[in-house]
């Protein structure tokens, strides 16, 4: 479904992917892992199509789709989706508004006629309800004096809505406390079906006791330096990172 | 400047969508301002002899004066011995007496506008006074009006029908001593608007004038009065479009408002004459005085205006706050693109006592355009318990524009309590970036950032208006993609 190979990116000359390679089939979690500044945030942006990155080397393809001459929208249309780590606010527009021309661009873009405004909140109150959103969170300025919470929720709740192909996590569990993870854990798994595909990307073996991944890829200095099932997290958990930086940098 | 600086700001070139002329004989004095000319246009409006009087002082008073240079606008000096001062549309049966004897043509270039004159003024319950260069071409419901003793005309019929409401009205609010552009009005003005709403009534429905510059080389200066007696209502809807012209055009207006005890006057702007092109060539010069007066106690008048046109707009739609408990308002968006600069703003004048005013300013600026509120709010030593409270915001789009605040404040009694807040903020790529990963392409995502900015003074707009502004304002910041 997913697939990258041999990416290299950076931001002004500064290289910060070195050769990424990763394959992801449909109906499977992954999740990256890796120390601060491996490149783990950058990874989820290049894959959004955000401008502003060099992409100098290396394929990316979404379905058979060459997906770096696409746009961030186009990508979206495709469904694609980020949850990011720091969500904005955009004041004056409430959450159903933009979520609605969200919705309706991508049914366009796929020749899907746009739902009205009486269908469109039947369907986001229900998906409202999932992640037991409270009922003025709908009518709010777009994250506007949300709290960090909230505003994760949010995106949790905007995936549910989109129902996208492809999800990317972006630290989705930072600054949750334990009871706001389990919804939005249980968010996360809801959406989840043999169809799609998701990419979590966390600092914390925490998240993964609830969001279950099928592989865990270490990233360290621009590069996927391990690769396990889901235990490898939790022997991260308990080791740290440096054995398997010392073990890759003895395989090189 | 990143890529996605200059993707912002590629969406923010636009071209005019107005910009076409109709091809309509005009009749028109010969280009320059001296007495003769004055006494033309009064000749040619038959006016009664204290009006023509009144234009000649005020001839005599702007000789006398100095083009204003405090705004914060940069401008080639204005020849206005070079200006056309009186321009009507020739039509053989001295003008049309209903919308099917106005010429197709007029009526073509409103339906491009968008205009809803004819079936689709019907519909929207709006009577439209539509202003063709200087001369009233179209009126519609005045009978209904006249049935609730609306007066709803233009300004010269007004002239000839309610010449004693003129004489007890005209240049109280705004003498033609006040200002530069306010004195030229005073003395050249050509048409415009006059409502009067007696005692106790609440007009049925809003009033709404479309002006347009057609002409060539003619400046237009509108001259507006809107009367409100005791107890009285109105909501008037002013909009403008003009066509695309290489000659900058100078537009000075005088709009004078009237609220006697307990009246309420709604004054309603969308302001879209022609910009200038990129470079900054062309475009109306919107020299503008708009002032309310409540006279009456616990009168309220209410400015609400969208400013996305002209190539430099310089207005204060102001209230003078007379009456006691008397109210005002003033929301305001205006939108600077391209070369377009904008200085405007309000002044809230409190003498009576208990008054107060509420200012709202959004500021828009895109491409290289220039945009300054300007605002006084002055509190009498009488105005005991006057309050004030202002909200200044400005959005910046792009790396070349600028946004300016000057609020100026005085306040001569200890009693009152005037507050003042302001922010400014830039439409950011992560805004940008957020709403494309949700699939909305970047200049819906511009749009809908600068709608939301905009909230609080779009919800003050009469619905249909609203819309228009929204809409207005989408095509303001169009441009090509990429």
């Amino acid at each position: 479904m997913f697939k990258i190979e041999n990416l290299h990116a950076g931001v002004e000359g500064r290289e910060i992917l070195k050769g990424v390679n990763l394959e992801i089939n449909a109906g499977e979690v992954h999740a990256i892992m890796g120390p601060n500044g491996s490149g783990k945030s950058t990874l989820g942006h290049i894959i959004a199509g955000r401008e502003g990155y060099d992409v100098s080397q290396g394929a990316m393809e979404f379905k058979g789709k060459d997906l770096l001459d696409l746009g961030p929208e186009e990508r979206a249309h495709l469904g694609i989706f980020l949850a990011f780590q720091y969500p904005v606010e955009i004041p004056g527009v409430n959450t159903t508004y933009f979520l609605k021309s969200a919705v309706n661009e991508v049914r366009k873009a796929r020749g899907l006629p746009e739902l009205d405004a009486v269908e469109f909140l039947k369907y986001i109150k229900e998906k409202a309800a999932l992640l037991q959103l409270p009922g003025d969170f709908l009518k709010r300025a777009l994250n506007v004096g949300f709290s960090g919470g909230e505003k994760k929720r949010n995106e949790i709740f905007q995936m549910a809505v989109l129902e996208p192909c492809f999800a990317v996590l972006d630290e989705t569990d930072s600054g949750l406390d334990i009871d706001a993870l389990k919804v939005v854990s249980n968010g996360v798994n809801q959406v989840k079906s043999p169809d799609r595909a998701q990419l979590v990307i966390t600092h914390y073996q925490r998240l993964l006791d609830y969001i279950v991944p099928d592989f865990v890829h270490v990233l360290y200095d621009g590069r996927i330096i391990r690769s396990g099932g889901k235990e490898l997290a939790l022997e991260l958990e308990e080791r740290g990172y440096d054995w398997v930086i010392e073990s890759a940098s003895v395989e090189a | 400047m990143s890529e996605a600086t200059e993707t912002i700001e590629g969406f923010v070139k636009s071209d005019y969508k107005y910009g076409f002329v109709t091809d309509i004989e005009t009749d028109s004095a010969p280009p320059g301002l001296s007495e003769d000319i004055i006494r033309f246009i009064s000749e040619k409006k038959e006016e009664p002899e204290f009006l023509l009087q009144w234009r000649l002082k005020a001839y005599e008073y702007w000789k006398k004066m100095e083009c204003p240079g405090w705004p914060m606008v940069q401008y080639p000096p204005v020849d206005f011995q070079e200006i056309i001062y009186y321009a009507a549309p020739k039509d053989p049966s001295e003008g049309p007496k209903s919308l099917d004897e106005v010429d197709p043509k007029l009526l073509e270039t409103y339906d491009k506008l968008g205009v809803p004159l004819h079936e689709r003024a019907r519909l929207a319950g709006v009577a439209v006074d539509a202003v063709f260069d200087s001369v009233s071409v179209g009126t519609t419901y005045q009978e209904t009006l006249a049935e609730h003793g609306v007066i709803f005309c233009s300004f010269s019929e007004a002239v000839q029908s309610h010449p004693d409401l003129i004489q007890q009205y005209l240049g109280t609010v705004v003498p033609y001593t006040d200002n530069f552009y306010a004195a030229l009005n005073s003395a050249v003005f050509s048409d415009g608007s006059f409502v009067y709403i007696p005692k106790g009534v609440r007009c049925p429905m809003e009033l709404s004038t479309y002006f347009r510059i057609n002409a060539a080389k003619s400046g237009q200066f509108e001259r507006t009065l809107i009367v409100a007696e005791d107890s009285a209502y109105v909501s008037y809807l002013e909009g403008c479009t003009a066509p695309m012209r290489d000659e900058n055009q100078l537009h000075a207006a005088v709009v004078e408002l009237v609220a006697l005890d307990q009246a309420e006057i709604k004054y309603s702007t969308v302001q879209n004459w022609y910009p200038g092109d990129e470079e900054g060539r062309g475009g109306i010069y919107n020299f503008v005085t708009k002032r309310g007066l409540c006279r009456g106690r616990r009168s309220k008048i209410s400015w609400t205006q969208v400013e996305t046109g002209s190539a430099i707009t310089w207005k204060y739609p102001s209230c003078v706050l007379q009456g006691d408990e008397s109210v005002g308002e003033f929301y305001s968006v205006a939108l600077t693109n391209n070369r377009q600069q904008a200085d405007t703003g309000t002044k809230m004048i409190h003498s009576g006592k208990n008054t107060r005013s509420t200012i709202i300013s959004k500021g828009i600026s895109a491409g290289r355009g220039q945009n300054s509120y300007r605002g006084l709010v002055q509190i009498r030593k009488n105005a005991a318990n006057a309050r004030n409270f202002s909200q200044c915001d400005s959005l910046l789009i792009g790396d070349q524009c600028g946004a300016h605040t000057f609020p100026y404040v005085e306040v001569k009694n200890t009693s009152s309590k005037v507050e003042h807040e302001a922010t400014t903020s830039k439409i950011g790529e992560d805004q940008i970036f957020y709403c494309n990963q949700r699939g909305i392409e970047t200049q819906d995502a511009v749009n809908m950032i600068v709608n939301g900015f905009c909230k609080e003074v779009f919800r003050e707009l009469p619905m249909e208006f609203a819309m228009e502004a929204q809409k207005l304002l989408d095509v303001s910041l169009e441009g090509s993609v990429g």
